[in-house]
């Protein structure tokens, strides 16, 4: 009976190492050490021993029980390492293959404009707005710009009925924050604005502007400056170089333009900035005392200063767009850039 | 506005460059748009003298000239005949550079060599307009006086730098070589050179016998002025007047009409020369038209002259659209012998709404409507004959009527530097300020202790303290002014809630990739037929624009539909396989027709999909996205109709009841009616203010569950039109608390499935919140919901 232990143990061993899978081992495991496997039906046989070698045998028969469980397990952990690899190797995928999730993209004049308000929130600016059909009296009257003023040149203009129109800039909304609101008033207004242009690369009947309005005490002209270039460097670069001309707006005295160094030639003069180094970016100025008058204020207790850019032309310097139309068009190959 | 250096500087006393002139002028407030520099490139071009014609031996049509150009005698052959000989020309030498920069060289013509070339007009980059038929097809005739051997470019004054300023409307008196030089003197803190005339008037006979002045319309026309000019000789005027206009954009006619043109662009003060023989009665009469009346005007064009139309008169009827353009029939001719000339001041508001009516802008208009400084009429007056009788254009009769019932006096303010200083945030003294204000002519005076600034006529502009400050802080340099920031008013910037949840919107929609688009707020009136709205749909009800651009572009939309489709067909012309797009968009809906008070502005939100791999479900699955992030719960999606969707893959959006929206795929005629072929787009409007404000900000924890769930399934086969939102909600019903949640996960048609039906399986889960639920209650519950839904959608249970 020992021998024939020592055989089954040998035997085993044998086919263990011909077990090419899983599978096999497994049937080799029922066949040697399963319940109805040669080990079992070789120990039934100790029943027919004598009591004394019974021992002896049993504890043999455990040790070969143990040593082929032992080489069982191990033989499946290769094997199972071995399957896992071939199925690593077999769910290779090309991974050069495009996907197809597809990402929209916000309007660039979106980008813009948020970037614009991000920098005025952090100046303690908040965001109103106001409606684009307006009455005459807002959108002129109040700013300053009574009927047969030549500023109504300036700005060609939709019109609704006699008293209501498409408003042509967002300073409207100037008169109407400070209408509905104490001072001192802190706001930026973006909108949609339009005026009765021919649409070309540089022109459209609808275009986005963002105002901005603060009236209080002791409001100053210098603090516009520092404002402005607060914003100008932070919009465009620490090395943008500002600077402001004198101009005119019926809603503001004293007014200016403010220029920044071409973006296109640092300054050099090149066909973006028309030879001139400098690009007109927005128009700005202290508010008019009539337009605080009409509002309900005191000048010579208020002061206050406002500005203005369209939103369109800060876009097409800041992305090199040459074509207003770009905008409106709609292209996702256009869209899909931003 | 074109502005000639070299007239300029007869005003001022400015010694440096063209381009510092035009920088610093620009930083002062006076933008300097452009440089052209006339005549520069023009060299070795002589004034010379005709010695010898003859003609060419080989050849008709040459002639072969010797000609003396002061230190020696040339032979040039010419195809030009307007010469004798004695004439004095233009003579490009061997080398010279014309117009056009073309070079000039000894050549063989026709076996002669010319050693130069005699030039015409255009060669010199004059313009020949004002000048005799035979100089604009032949050559420049030069006058005899001409010096012989003198640089052309000295002789006529060639050369120039012209300065084009854009000037903003508030400054009228800078629309003139006059108000230029007085910007530059106070920028350059330099000299003025004042006008100052020297006017003869040597005839003996008197104004008044000869002309009678009635200004009627005395609000219109605050001076009149006439004088008149005798024996007057109509020719060109000199070529160095001539050049002057032209580099600054006006053609030359003849003697008296450049005159006036002169005297405007130096001084600001339109003229106009009547042919006085020709005005009915002698007189001038300045009042309103009568509806009905009719004037050509000098560009041969015939207006229609109404109630508001202020005109210059005769006995007879209009002979001038008043500060605008003049008649034809007493327009200054070859043959006038007499001229009254008028210098007026009318009413701005007037001529410019006359000018935009009849569409005719001109210099004259141009200026009055921006407003002109009365008294500076009688200056120009004196200013045209002095000119004329420099010339020798005319006898200037003495004296003159003027009209002038209300004279204009300078205005004057209190000058308050403290006030002044904290508007600009500078600390400029009092000297300086007075300074500045001295060098725009704007005098300080002391008076009982304060004081005062005198405004003088031409700045009408400045009428309140606001006015000085910017005329102080422009000469002072607005870069020369301090930069600070507003640090006294803190405030805090944020964004209220319906900003934050419109950027959260356009975030979570990019990110379901969606593109956003931006398409015009006006749209075709024809978009609505387009679309298939019905006659009668309130849709219809729009705010029209009075003076569009173009039908396409006259009424404000009432949906985002049109421009959604346009970009999807544009697009798809560009190739697109897959359109997916957003607009967060403003429509307009009037109160009432007409408008009487601002129409209602909302805000939508449109959605489209154009995709073959694309269907219904991905976009109501973007839309139940956004849903899910603004935390919006009671949406309910439900079959519904629209006049430009599919009848049968519409559906309607309810948010608690109320209608949030529609979504659907495009109906195949409106496709078409948009160009549209062989493609599905699946569209989407939702009512943004509404989504806004059902949103949900706040967030409340719920605790996580402590007992297992267990789910069951069913699959039921119902009719086709029985919807799953419909069982699902009778689920939910049924179900009560202990049914957590119910999902779609199976819709299957074909085999076993009979025609006309479909089967539908739900999972559904079950958990109690404080208990574990035993197999029995979950099994009879589930049993009970099962015969429900059978019962109520006639329907059986799917082996």
């Amino acid at each position: 009976m020992k021998q024939e232990l020592i055989n089954l143990k040998e035997e085993a061993l044998r086919a263990l190492e011909t077990a090419g899978n899983l599978e096999e081992l497994n049937d080799l495991r029922i066949k040697f050490l399963g319940k109805k496997g040669k080990l079992t039906v070789i120990l039934r046989g100790m029943a027919d021993l004598k009591p004394e070698e019974r021992p002896a045998i049993g504890k043999l028969a455990n040790e070969i029980k143990e040593i082929l469980e032992e080489k069982f397990s191990q033989k499946s952990l290769e094997l199972k390492e071995i399957a896992k690899k071939e199925r690593l190797k077999k769910e290779a995928i090309d991974v050069t293959i495009p996907s197809k999730v597809a990402l929209g993209h916000k309007h660039p004049l979106t980008l813009v404009l948020d970037e614009i308000k991000e920098i005025f929130l952090g100046l303690g600016y908040e965001i109103v707005e106001g409606p684009e059909i307006e009455l005459d009296y807002y959108n002129f009257e109040a700013l300053n710009i009574p009927k047969d003023h030549p500023a109504r040149d300036m700005q060609d203009t939709f019109y609704i009925t006699e008293d209501i129109l498409l408003r042509t800039h967002t300073s409207p909304v100037q008169i109407r924050t400070m209408e509905n609101r104490k001072p001192p008033i802190k706001v930026i207004v973006p909108g949609r604005v339009y005026r009765s242009d021919e649409v070309d690369a540089t022109h459209s009947p609808v275009f986005h502007q963002v105002e901005g309005l603060l009236v209080g005490k002791n409001v100053t002209m210098a603090q516009l400056k520092g404002t402005l270039i607060t914003f100008a460097k932070l919009f465009y670069g620490e090395e943008r170089m500002v600077r402001f001309r004198p101009s005119y707006f019926p809603f503001t005295e004293p007014s200016a333009e403010m220029d920044i160094s071409c973006i296109a030639c640092n300054g050099k003069g090149c066909r973006v900035c028309s030879y001139t180094g400098w690009l007109e970016i927005l128009g700005c100025g202290m508010v008019h005392p009539n337009v605080l008058k009409n509002a309900g204020y005191d000048p010579e207790e208020l002061t206050g200063f406002a500005f203005g850019m369209g939103i369109e032309r800060i876009a097409m310097l800041k992305y090199g767009i040459n074509d207003m139309r770009l905008f409106f068009e709609n292209d996702l190959r256009f869209l899909e850039q931003f | 506005m074109k502005v000639s250096l070299k007239w300029m500087m007869e005003y001022v006393d400015y010694r440096g460059s063209v381009e510092e002139l035009a920088k610093r002028l620009t930083m002062s407030g006076s933008s300097a748009e452009s440089i052209e520099y006339p005549g520069r490139d023009i060299k070795n071009v002589v004034v010379g003298e005709i010695i010898k014609i003859e003609k060419h031996p080989d050849s008709d049509k040459l002639l072969v000239t010797i000609v003396n150009v002061g230190d020696r005698a040339l032979q040039i052959i010419t195809g030009a005949h307007n010469i004798k000989e004695g004439d004095r020309v233009a003579v490009a030498l061997p080398g010279a550079i014309i117009e056009g920069g073309i070079e000039i060289k000894v050549q063989n013509i026709k076996g002669l060599e010319s050693q130069g070339m005699l030039c015409s007009a255009k060669e010199l980059g004059l313009d020949d307009h004002g000048l005799p038929e035979d100089m604009k097809s032949g050559l420049l005739i030069l006058p005899e006086d001409a010096p012989v051997g003198n640089d052309i470019k000295d002789y006529i004054g060639l050369e120039d730098a012209v300065i084009d300023f854009e000037l903003t409307p508030n400054r009228p008196d800078c629309l003139s070589i006059v108000g230029m030089a007085r910007e530059a003197a106070a920028t350059f803190n330099i000299p003025l050179t004042p006008v100052s005339i020297n006017l003869k008037e040597e005839s003996g006979e008197r104004i008044p016998d000869k002309v009678n002045v009635t200004v009627e319309a005395r609000d219109l026309c605050k001076r009149y002025i006439a004088r008149i000019i005798k024996d007057v000789k109509i020719k060109p005027s000199p070529l160095w007047m001539q050049r002057r206009l032209q580099v600054c954009g006006i053609r030359p006619i003849n003697n008296i009409v450049d005159i006036t043109n002169y005297v405007m662009l130096e001084l600001g003060q339109p003229l106009h020369a009547f042919d006085y023989d020709k005005l009915t009665g002698g007189s001038i009469i300045v009042r309103r038209g009568n509806n009905g009346e009719k004037i050509t005007t000098l560009d041969g064009q015939v207006r229609e002259i109404s109630e508001d139309t202020l005109v210059i008169a005769d006995k007879k009827g209009p002979v001038a659209l008043a500060g605008i353009m003049g008649g034809a029939e007493t327009e200054v001719s070859a043959e006038t012998r007499t001229v009254l000339l008028e210098s007026a001041n009318f009413w701005g508001p007037n001529i410019r709404r006359t000018s935009r009516r009849l569409g005719i802008r001109t210099e004259a208009s141009l200026r009055f409507e921006k407003g002109i400084d009365p008294n500076l009429a009688s200056m120009a007056a004196e200013r045209a004959c002095e000119l004329i009788e420099r010339l020798g254009a005319g006898r200037v009769l003495k004296g003159c009527v003027d009209v002038y019932p209300e004279p204009v006096l300078p205005g004057k303010l209190p000058l308050r530097v403290d006030r002044l200083n904290a508007l600009l945030g500078t600390e400029i003294s009092k000297e300086q300020m007075v300074d500045i204000l001295r060098r725009l002519e704007i005098e300080a005076i002391e008076e009982s202790d304060q004081t005062f600034v005198i405004i003088p006529t031409f700045r009408a502009d400045i009428t309140q303290e606001a006015d000085l400050a910017e005329e102080i802080a422009r000469i002072y340099g607005y870069d020369n002014l301090p930069s600070t920031l507003p640090g006294s008013i803190a405030t805090c910037g944020k964004l209220n809630r319906n900003q934050k949840l419109v950027d959260e919107i356009k975030q979570t929609l990019t990110g379901c990739g969606f593109s956003e688009i931006y398409t015009y707020s006006f749209i075709s009136p024809s978009a609505f037929d387009a679309l298939g709205a019905p006659e009668d749909h309130e849709i219809r009800r729009i705010v029209k624009i009075i003076n569009p651009l173009g039908e396409e572009q006259s009424v404000m939309r009432t949906t985002l539909l049109p421009g959604i489709l346009e970009v999807i067909r544009f697009n798809l012309n560009q190739k697109r396989e897959s359109i997916r797009i957003f607009e967060l968009g403003t429509i307009y809906i009037p109160r009432q027709i007409p408008l009487k008070e601002l129409p209602v502005e909302k805000r939508r939100l449109g959605l489209a999909v154009c995709d073959e791999n694309l269907d219904f479900y991905y976009l109501k699955g973007a839309i139940e996205t956004l849903l899910l992030k603004l935390k919006i719960r009671g949406a309910v999606f439900y079959p519904g109709e629209h006049f430009s969707l599919h009848p049968g893959r519409t559906a309607k959006i309810s948010v608690d009841g109320e209608i949030a929206g529609f979504i659907g795929e495009v109906h195949p005629d409106v496709m078409e009616n948009y160009g549209i072929e062989d493609k599905r787009a699946y569209v989407a409007e939702l009512d943004l203010d509404l989504l806004l404000d059902k949103a949900s900000t706040e967030v409340k924890f719920q605790p996580l569950p402590r007992f297992p769930a267990a789910d069951r399934d069913v699959a039921i086969v119902v009719e086709e039109d029985v919807t799953a939102g419909s069982i699902m909600e009778t689920i939910k019903e049924a179900g009560g608390e202990l049914l957590e949640n119910v999902e779609l996960f199976d819709v299957y048609r074909g085999n076993q499935i009979p025609e006309g039906y479909k089967s539908l399986a739900f999972s559904l889960t079950y958990r109690a919140k404080d208990r574990t639920l035993t197999d029995e209650e979950i099994n009879r519950l589930h049993s009970n919901i099962t015969e429900h839904i059978l019962k109520k959608f006639n329907g059986r249970l799917r082996e």
